[in-house]
This record gives structure tokens, sequence and C-alpha cells, in this order.
């Protein structure tokens, strides 16, 4: 390994404006090294504005950057020559097949033609693109073009990656191997900055999360802390029977606190963060014969922590996801 | 979770984990490529794409054809006389019109490349800056000399007999086809600055066709009013068609050639670093 400073990327104060849009409003990012570092916003939030600044497309007007201990700006071709970029769209040329794709980036990245034409049969056949290496991209899926698209930026393995929205507008099947395809490449020791508008994508992947709102970094840490600074969880139980619940909340209360009916007659929760305190109060419940169809630990999701940081929700989100509890429960 | 089928119908085709691994970790960063080898690697870029929809080639083809036969019949009776004499002028002239008007679309071209998100990937290559556009412009030239061997070809079967043979054809369509080659940089530099493929159309065919025409490729400037005449006497596309005139019977002037080569290398000089500076930005 090279040596490095153990910041990935250290940004200080960026600035950019288009016209007089005033796309990123003095954004400070510290990305260690070997991790996944998500970039959490809603569309036009200034995200891609910084993901193109720090991969020396644009200038910034102000401010300065270092990425893997190159300055963006005097040391651009430094930065090129360590970094890839998976653009929000799919950074491929539809025009070309997918082993023509991949060839044309081996050769520009400097392998010779077989070692071009070699790397690229094993990216297809490790992308499951081996099928479609001679068809058009333009006849991709959506699946199939991200994944070409991430083929596409190990060509030759960079030690840094942009991936600007990689899930957008992927069913979840795709998106899960995009995951899994990311989570391969953190192990394998590239750091990743992520782009993305989906909370749970931020959650599942991210090491660190800054959360960008109109061009500024509003709230930083990890997915737990985020957590934790909008408040606890809840303890959710859903009754076999409704005439019950008077029976329920009075443990509940005893064990919990304050406890809200939901309108779901059969269903009530209570705030708690606490797995132990939330087994106890279950235990009770059972032992005085209240009978449980169902119940949920929830952290509060990411959604809510947007809310609560921004006053506004985050756009384009479904609800917050089940936690894995949950879907053991109802499995 | 959904439970699993038992029977997936035929399992499409996954990403395998363990073999992405695997890639990740079996390659190391090869010495940059040079500035030929990337340029040329764009080169082909530009010739697959031909390859994948050929009917890109029309403009090179056919429209070629049409202007030979078109102007031949069409006016050679009432400009030179016959068609057999008009073939001999007007050739080398529609040779220079129909390459030059090609041109344009590598502008174009550059115009709806830029629209694409495999731009951002190029740009953040550690590359040669000027290798996408050179590489693009290289493969372009291929689409010139094929429009050139079109016409001379078709201007052979026609009766066209060149009177420095086909070493003189061959020179002519060189020369031909570097100047365009220097004036596709005036193009893909409006295909930068402008904000649609068809503005750059529009615009491109509005500054080529008055030059084109107001040029000597048609008719012979004595028969012209004196100041259209002096302005068709210094236009770089009239001194381009003397000298290819010149190349095909065997009486070129050096003096033409020498201009010739000056424009284009200072319109390559203006407009190549022009045309990078405003990739770069994007």
């Amino acid at each position: 390994m090279t040596a490095h400073s153990p910041l990935a990327i250290e940004a200080n104060g960026l600035f950019k404006s288009f016209g007089e849009t005033l796309a990123v409003d003095g954004v400070d990012l510290a990305v260690p090294s070997n991790s996944v570092y998500g970039m959490l916003g809603p569309n036009g939030a200034g995200k891609t504005t910084v993901i193109r600044m720090l991969a020396t497309l644009i200038r910034p007007d102000a401010g300065s950057a270092r990425v893997l201990g190159h300055d963006i700006v005097k040391e651009a071709d430094a930065v090129r020559s360590a970094v890839s970029l998976t653009g929000q769209l799919a950074s491929v040329d539809e025009d070309l097949t997918g082993r023509e794709n991949l060839i044309l980036l081996g050769r520009l990245l400097g392998l010779k033609r077989a070692a071009a034409k070699e790397r690229s049969a094993e990216l297809l056949e490790a992308f499951g693109l081996s099928e479609a290496a001679t068809r058009l991209v333009k006849n991709y899926s959506g699946g199939m073009r991200r994944r070409l698209d991430i083929a596409a930026s190990i060509v030759v393995t960079p030690k840094l990656m942009f991936l600007d929205e990689p899930t957008t507008g992927l069913d979840p099947r795709s998106r899960n191997q995009v995951w899994g395809i990311i989570r391969a490449l953190v192990e394998a020791g590239t750091t990743i900055l992520l782009c993305t508008q989906y909370l749970e994508e931020a959650d599942q992947l991210a090491d660190g999360i800054a959360v960008i709102d109109h061009g500024k970094v509003i709230a930083e840490g990890t997915p737990g802390q985020l957590k934790a600074s909008v408040g606890s969880g809840a303890l959710h139980v859903r009754l076999l029977d409704p005439e019950q619940r008077p029976q329920a909340e009075r443990v509940l209360q005893q064990g919990l606190g304050d406890v809200n009916l939901a309108t779901d007659p059969a269903a009530l929760w209570a705030s708690c963060s606490d797995a132990d305190r939330a087994a106890e109060t279950l235990a009770e419940l059972t032992r005085v014969g209240v009978r449980i169809a169902d119940f949920s630990l929830d952290q509060p999701s990411l959604d809510e922590v947007f809310l609560a940081i921004t006053g506004h929700p985050a756009e384009e989100v479904s609800a917050g996801q089940p936690n894995a509890l949950e879907e053991e429960q109802t499995a | 979770m959904s439970i699993h089928p038992t029977t997936q119908a035929a399992p499409s085709p996954a990403a395998d984990e363990a073999a992405v691994r695997k890639a990740i970790s079996s390659i190391s960063r090869p010495p940059k490529a040079s500035a030929l080898s990337a340029a040329l690697t764009f080169g082909w870029r530009g010739m697959l794409k031909v390859k994948h929809v050929p009917e890109q080639l029309l403009d090179v083809t056919i429209t070629p054809v049409m202007f030979v036969l078109m102007f031949t019949y069409l006016f050679g009776g009432a400009i030179a006389g016959s068609t057999g004499e008009y073939l001999d002028y007007i050739l080398p002239g529609i040779l220079v019109m129909s390459v030059l008007f090609t041109t344009v679309y590598s502008g174009v071209a550059l115009n709806t490349d830029l629209t694409k998100g495999v731009v951002d990937r190029f740009r953040s290559l550690p590359i040669w800056r000027p290798a996408p556009l050179v590489g693009s412009l290289l493969g372009d030239s291929v689409r010139y000399v094929l429009a050139g061997t079109v016409i001379i070809v078709l201007g052979v079967i026609l009766g066209y007999r060149p009177g420095a043979g086909i070493g003189g054809a061959i020179a002519a369509l060189a020369l031909v086809v570097l100047f365009s080659f220097a004036l596709s940089w005036v193009f893909t530099t409006l295909g930068l600055l402008l904000r649609s493929p068809n503005a750059v159309m529009n615009a491109g065919f509005m500054g080529i066709f008055p030059l084109t025409f107001l040029s000597n490729v048609f008719v012979d400037p004595r028969t012209l009013p004196p100041v259209l005449e002096a302005f068709v006497d210094v236009n770089p596309i009239s001194i381009l068609a003397t000298a290819s005139r010149g190349l095909m019977e065997g009486n070129a002037e050096a003096g033409d050639i020498a201009i010739v080569l000056t424009v284009a290398v200072a319109l390559t000089a203006v407009f190549a670093p022009l045309t990078t500076r405003l990739y770069r930005k994007g």
C-alpha cells in the first residue's frame, strides 16, 4: 500500500453555483479510507455536484478538497488515476455491446488489447453478463445496465469509487445484487462515496452518513448516531383478542411508560429503545395471559431522522422499512 | 420476506459475488495509455458505432451519389455545354462539397454524445484530454474517405478520367480529408456551445452552405459580378477545390496546396484547444 492520509476524502468549504443557483453551499466532508460513506439527501440537494467536483469533472468555485491525498484542482490527473465514477445516468455507452464497453475502458486505462479482452470476459462472467456480452447496452434491463456500469468502474480496481444513486429505479432483486457487489468492493479495500436518496440504502451500506439538504451538510454521523439523535424506537404489539387490550395497556404502562393505542383495535405501542426491557414486558404479557399475535421493536427509520433534522420529509421515499425482528416474526 | 418458489423458471443470470471479489483483486493498475493509443481507441469506438448502425453511412454514400448525378445532369448542359465536360470540372468540386458537408455531422454527433452519461466517465479517466475528440474525428475521417471514394468511383463510372490517374485522385482525396479534419474542429466547438443536435446542424449548414456555393465548386468565378468574384477567389473552399482539381489533373500549384494546409493548421490551432477546453468544462 502506498502511504496516504487516513482520510480518503477531505473537503473544506466547497462551493459551487450554476448561474444564480447555489448548488453546493460550503460542504465539508471527512471520509475515512476503506469505508462506505453515504451522502443522503433528496433530489437537487447538491449531492451529485459534490461528487462531480470530487471526481474532477467540475471545479469548485471556492473551497478545496483532497482525494486520496491529491488536490482535486492542482492534481486532478492524480485523482483521476485512482478513482472511478458511476454516474447517475449509467456511465456506459448504450450504442456499444457490454463487451465492447469493457474493452474500450480497459484500453483507455492502459491495458493491452489481449489483456483488455481477457479482463472484459472475466468481469462479464463475474457480473452475470456473459450471455448478454454481445448485445447492445440499450437493450439491457436496468439491473444489467447497472451491473455493467459497476463492472466498468472496476476494469482497473480503483482505490476510491463514486457511486451516484446506484440503485435508483431498480427492482428489489437487482437492488440487493448491487448492494452485494458494493459490499464485496468494500471488503476488497475500496473506499466508496455513495450518493443516495434512499434512506434504507444508506442505513444498509454506509459506515458514516452526511445528510445533505440545499447544498449543505445538515447532519453527520453513523446511522446509529443519527437515529439516536432523533429519539428512541418503539415496541409495537398486536393482540389476538382486542378484548384484552386494556389489560395489555396496563402491563405496558408498568413496564415501559406511556402507551399509545393504535387505530387497529388489537394493536398498541410504547416508546422503548431497550430490547431487554421490551423482552421482559412481552414475557409479562404472556404471564398474565394476554395472547400476542405479533410484535416488533422498531428503530426509528432514517425517514424520521430526515424529518426531524430538516423539518420536511425526504422526497420519493417509501414508508420506513420493517426491521429484521418484524421480518422474522411475519415470515 | 416472501417465500422462494421451489421451481424457478430459468433463473436469470446474476452477479456472482465470489467471482466479483476475485475480479476486484485480480488486477493491478497498468501504466497509463499513451495519447495515441487513447485517441485510436476512441476512433475504434466510432467504427463500432458504424458497425452496429450501418445506416449512419447513408449520408456519406447516398448523398454524394445524389449530388454527383443531380449537379452533373441538371446543370451540366446549361453551364458547360455538355454533361461530360461539366463532369470534368465539377467532380473535384463535388468531392470537396460532399466531404465538407459531412464535417457538420461531427459536431452533431458530439452534441448527441454529450447528453449521455458515458461522457462523464470519459472525462473522469486519466487519459490525454483531447483523446475523445481527436479519436472521434479520426473515426469521422474514415467516413470522409468513404464519401470521397464513392464520388470518385461514381465519377469514373460516368466517364471521368483524372489526368494524374489514381495517384492524383488519391492525393486530392487526402488533401480534402485533411482539410475536413481541421474544419471539423469548428463544428465540434459549435457542438459544445449549442444546446441541441438540431441547432448544431442548422448553424453548421448555415455556415458551410453559402461558403461552399460562393466558391468555384460549381461555376467558373469569371462569370460572376466583380465583388462576388473577389470573395470567391479568396474563399479557402475555392482554393481547396482548385488544388484538388490540380492534383487530379497533375497540374496543381504548390501555392494553393500551401494555402490549404496553412488554413487547416490555423483552424486546428484555434478550434482544437477551444473544443478541448469546452469539453473538459462539460
